[in-house]
């Protein structure tokens, strides 16, 4: 049962594909940014998605069954209902602001999510103790549900950038440029992952710590980057370009740096295929879309996934820690992590709401704060140490 | 109308910094507050010694008593055992009392230090752990210089000399 | 401050800009005035005299607010770069470890005082502040609101719907429908004469109070653990088979481990669809729990007083199950395995390496001697629980756990002429004697586990929880719902007045006049619009 859960997956995944390119088809169908009057591809990419959403909910009721427990227990899993999150929310706020172009910028991050999530261990595993609890399906999904429709707002206010910045405010273009890097770099990091796994690259190096004591550095790709070469064992061959001390881990910070390198490649190719801006690129595709319109779908997801949020990862998860580990709070760093995303919602609402910030300020806002989101999702579990990490 | 503002605002800012005051102060001291400390009533405890004979604190209601507590792994305990041992009777005839509690090792490595120091006042064994608890042990040796009424007077951690003692027992002389 | 008299007679207070009385807007110059408090005056942006009334202001703003939580924000992110203080274990001094391990960054981190953020005096200031900004903000907003909200009038003055975002004008109504259309979308309709005022979700503005009143419980009862005697935290270790006295209970209770285990998924005996991930990861924690039994004394009990315990209840106390009773709960917190508990050595004539007997030590509490069958005595003269060896080999014990236990023995032969002496350790025997006649050697250990068990009591957890529900109560108050309104005014001659607010989702109140009013174009009238306020505020 597992396997044909993955095979829903996957059907999920081509479907999503499918879909973003019906939604794109809407936008070049509408003249005018009529609410009420949806394409006809618009309709049919909405259809698709909702297959789609139904094929990765079948996923997910299947894994559950296979496994006898809530399939959110390690980073695959999570990063999956993630996804399946994103689209829930997607589609309540396509259901009360029925714009295409929502889609087409929100589906591709699900995309990039769920081909992220296949790189970790996708193995079903049974329970360890800690997550035997019924809290585990309580905190995690509210949680990510939360987070899932907090995204949108990071769509909405991404498209209205896109929309409303020219080419002359270059701190603004630039920033969005940036966005796009990180979102190259993402991908970049499944081509790499993909490529040397595919040929079975693993290298280790040892080196000896600064209590004195052997460790061992996990390489998965091509080491660009290394411990400094007094910090290092016997590895005699190892002569990487760039040396770091040996308490950060070099072989994590390899596999950042690789990202961002191909990222950065990737954009440029796009750069030179498109002669310009990416952004500008995508302009075209959200130049029938009220800006105002956006900037409240934007602002009602936020509205709608706070409380979620704050319910899930603050309230159930303080619930479930004083059950398991006989304190509510212990400023671990995924703790931490999910305040500051708390307050800095917080912030955004209070900011809209007593000093008027809209539009572009709030905008901004809503991408910093799914860049929040995704740091909690990815550094924190990865790189940064606690009794929560889990990858 | 204005004055009724202000009287209700400056009520309640005071209200709030009383109470922002005293988060802040319970926030430092509360570290210490589980310990014991001067001026508070040593807890009562109840324990056999080398001599099979039962020891209660309360029983020496009118006499001083010299409370120490140790390890045989803590070094400066190794070298005030004996110069207790020198002068705990001169002690006795003052009315103070030496007792002395063991952590709670295993019986067999008391017995030993107490023939190799050749110790003779009273030592116990809190092997329950009991005992630590009420005095909030932590650092090793720790002795409790505790008055006739039964309230502690003093509180030393760290080595004793003669002269320490010395010093120490003339503050609960009855 | 003088009262301003509006033309219907009313006496607003100082710095009002909509008239409470007849809803006049008063004295703006021409600028739209913005809906947030009715437009009455916040006392704090009025009065700004003395001290106190600036001190007041200074915490009221939203900005400062926003202000304090962007620098807690910053705080914590902080603390997350580098592992804090209170996790870290070693021997060297805090300083020495930040350098020692993170090198230049880890020194600078540790002098600026993010080693430690949570803990610090700072943070505890700046939630002060943020509290404090709360509660002020709050009381200063809420009592004008509920006073203008609680007052309206159903008749506005012309000016009043000329102000608003929402307005138009129709030639004439069907009141009887309208009213029924009105009451069908949930809105309450009050008449005064020919005008009407429909509103619903009122509650829903009071979301924002409410919820900073339940962040406020729960900081109430955050900072109320530092008090004495609340707050009981506590780690006991206990092996199996011992009978432990709980700190923290006031000598009340005691814990018997009868047995912990730790379980691992075994291979063969989990589910095909586990299998993969088994064969890579290897080992699996399955379970690990304290089969327990918890003893009271019963009656007062003097520390070190020995009486006989009386059998509570017995539990399997495990992660997600801790026991409760009494007001503590206890977790089950670490584990040991395989502490070492007797160990058995036997003693062998060295020449012929026959065995003359062995001895069982129990390390918890070892004999004086031991005799053996043939008359030997095996005398213990020393026991180090945990032995370490100084500079010269002079051995002594660093604590009473037998992590490493070591014996000096004193062998007597049956006559009791003559005795050996050696160190006998778990891997070795050091002889005092070059010639000696007696071997030691370890023949069998036994071991046995300990659990570490979290003893808590905090009865402050009830009033956390009251806080954090009360904020969710008030914050889906605020966010699901919003408080729309419509005025309908009879303008005179075939002009009927429409003014509709909502403090938030102008695209439903649209919808909801659409609704209710039909649309437009049918009558051939203008579609409504959507009027820009200068400041763009919303709620």
């Amino acid at each position: 049962m597992a396997s044909v859960s993955g095979n829903f997956l996957f059907a999920s995944f081509l479907l999503y594909i499918v879909a973003i390119l019906f939604f794109g088809g809407s936008v070049k169908q509408r003249k005018k940014a009529e609410i009420k009057e949806v394409g006809k591809s618009s309709k049919i990419g909405l259809i698709i998605t909702i297959f789609s959403f139904l094929s990765h909910l079948a996923y997910f009721i299947l894994r559950w069954i296979a496994s006898g427990h809530a399939p959110v227990s390690n980073l695959f899993e999570f990063i999956c209902f993630f996804a399946l999150a994103l689209v829930a929310g997607f589609l309540i706020l396509f259901r009360l602001y029925p714009l295409p172009s929502l889609g087409i910028f929100t589906l591709p991050i699900v995309i990039v999510l769920l081909a992220y999530a296949n790189m970790f261990p996708k193995d079903v595993a049974p329970l360890i103790p800690a997550l035997q609890s019924s809290w585990l399906v309580i905190h995690v999904i509210t949680a990510a549900v939360g987070e899932g429709i907090l995204s949108i707002s990071f769509a909405a206010g991404f498209i209205y950038l896109i929309k409303s910045i020219n080419a002359k405010e270059t701190k603004s273009s630039r920033g969005i440029e940036l966005i796009i890097l990180f979102f190259f770099s993402f991908i970049g990091f499944i081509l790499l992952s993909i490529i040397f796994s595919s040929i079975g690259f693993k290298e280790k190096v040892y080196i000896v710590d600064s209590q004195g004591q052997q460790a061992a550095i996990d390489y998965h790709m091509p080491p660009i980057i290394g411990p400094d070469p007094k910090d290092v064992a016997d590895n005699a061959d190892f002569k990487p370009f760039l040396t770091v001390p040996a308490t950060i881990n070099s072989g994590k910070l390899n596999s950042v740096l690789l990202s961002i390198l191909s990222g950065g490649i990737l954009y440029l190719a796009a750069r030179l295929i498109l002669r310009t801006r990416v952004a500008a690129r995508l302009k075209p595709l959200v130049k029938n879309v009220s800006l105002e319109l956006l900037d409240e779908i934007s602002y009602r997801a936020v509205l709608i996934g706070f409380p979620i949020f704050t319910l899930g990862a603050l309230i159930f998860a303080m619930i479930w820690a004083q059950i398991a580990w006989s304190r509510f709070w212990d400023w671990d760093p995924k703790e931490v992590w999910a305040l500051i995303t708390w307050l800095f919602y917080a912030a955004f609402l209070h900011l809209r709401m007593a000093k008027g910030w809209k539009g572009k300020n709030s905008a901004w806002l809503a991408v910093i704060g799914f860049m929040i989101i995704m740091f909690n999702l990815i550094a924190v579990n990865l790189i940064m140490v606690g009794l929560h990490s889990y990858a | 109308m204005k004055k009724k503002r202000l009287l209700v605002r400056s009520i309640i800012f005071l209200i709030i910094s009383a109470a922002a005051l005293y988060t802040i102060y319970a926030s430092i001291t509360n570290k210490k507050v589980d310990q014991l400390r001067i001026g508070q009533k040593a807890p009562d405890f109840m324990l056999v010694d080398q001599y099979g004979k039962k020891q209660q604190l309360s029983a020496y209601k009118g006499q001083g008593v010299f409370l120490n507590f140790w390890a045989t792994w803590c070094k400066p305990c190794e070298t005030e055992m004996p110069i207790l041992n020198k002068v705990y009777k001169k002690y006795k005839k003052q009315g103070i009392q030496v007792l002395s509690i063991n952590i709670g090792e295993s019986p067999l490595v008391v017995d030993r230090f107490i023939e190799k120091y050749q110790l003779d006042f009273s030592i116990m064994n809190d092997a329950d752990e009991g005992v630590q608890e009420a005095y909030a042990i932590n650092p090793l040796p720790v002795s409790f210089l505790i008055d006739k009424d039964g309230m502690v007077q003093a509180i030393y951690t760290g080595e004793l000399t003669e002269e320490k003692i010395q010093t120490l027992m003339k503050k609960i002389k009855p | 401050m003088k009262q301003i008299e509006c033309s219907c007679g009313y006496k607003n207070p100082y710095g009002t800009e909509i008239c409470h009385g007849c809803g006049k807007i008063l004295g703006t110059k021409g600028k739209k005035v913005d809906m947030r408090y009715e437009g009455s005056a916040r006392r704090s942006q009025t009065y700004q005299k003395n001290p106190i009334d600036k001190l007041w202001n200074f915490f009221s703003s939203v900005k400062v607010g926003v202000g304090l939580i962007v620098i807690v924000l910053v705080a914590s992110i902080m603390g997350t770069i580098l592992p804090q203080e209170p996790t870290i274990q070693t021997e060297l001094s805090l300083g020495e470890y930040y350098q020692k391990k993170y090198g230049t960054f880890g020194i600078i981190y540790y002098s600026l005082g993010f080693s430690n953020v949570y803990h610090s005096f700072w943070y505890l200031v700046l939630i002060i502040c943020l509290s404090i900004s709360l509660i002020i903000a709050s009381i200063d907003r809420f009592f004008p609101l509920y006073r203008s909200l609680k007052h309206q009038r159903v008749i506005k003055h012309p000016s009043f719907f000329q102000n608003q975002r929402l307005f138009f004008s129709l030639p004439s109504i069907n009141e009887e429908e309208l009213e029924e259309r009105l009451q069908s979308f949930h809105y309450k309709v009050k008449k005064d004469g020919q005008n009407i005022l429909a509103e619903k979700g009122r509650f829903s503005r009071w979301g924002p109070y409410v919820n900073h009143l339940g962040l406020i419980i729960f900081l109430i009862g955050v900072t109320l653990r530092f008090f004495p005697g609340i707050y009981v935290s506590e780690v006991v270790w206990i092996r199996d088979g011992e009978t432990k006295l709980l700190p923290g209970t006031n000598g009340q209770y005691y814990l018997k481990n009868n047995q912990f285990i730790v379980e691992v998924y075994d291979k063969k005996k989990t589910a095909k669809v586990f299998q993969d991930a088994l064969q890579n990861k290897g080992i699996i924690a399955k379970n690990f729990e304290t089969k327990a039994t918890l003893l009271q004394t019963g009656q007062h009990v003097i520390p070190g007083e020995k009486i006989t315990l009386q059998e509570i209840k017995k539990a399997n106390i495990k992660v997600n199950r801790p026991l409760k009773y009494g007001g503590y709960t206890i977790y089950q917190g670490d584990y040991k395995l395989n502490e070492f508990a007797e160990l058995e050595y036997s003693i062998m004539a060295k020449q012929s390496k026959k065995k003359l007997g062995s001895i069982k030590i129990n390390l918890a509490d070892p004999k004086d001697s031991y005799r053996l069958k043939n008359g030997l005595q095996v005398e213990i003269l020393e026991y180090f629980p945990d032995v370490v060896f100084d500079k010269d080999g002079k051995p002594s014990t660093i604590s009473k756990i037998p992590n490493n236990p070591a014996f000096v023995f004193r062998i007597k032969s049956q006559d009791q002429k003559s005795a050996e002496v050696s160190l006998v350790t778990v891997n070795q025997t050091v002889n005092a004697a070059a010639a000696a006649s007696f071997a030691v050697e370890l023949e069998n250990v036994e071991t046995r586990n300990v659990s570490a068990l979290t003893i808590r009591k905090d009865p402050l957890l009830p009033l956390l929880f009251l806080g954090g529900m009360i904020f969710m109560i008030g914050v889906i108050q605020g966010s699901y719902w919003q408080h729309r309104r419509i005025w309908i005014r009879a303008a005179g001659n075939r002009e009927f007045w429409i003014a509709a607010h909502t403090n938030k989702n102008w695209h439903g109140l649209k919808r909801d006049i659409q609704h209710v009013f039909g649309n437009h174009k049918e009558h051939g009238l203008e579609t409504p619009t959507y009027k820009r306020l200068d400041n763009g505020e919303e709620e």
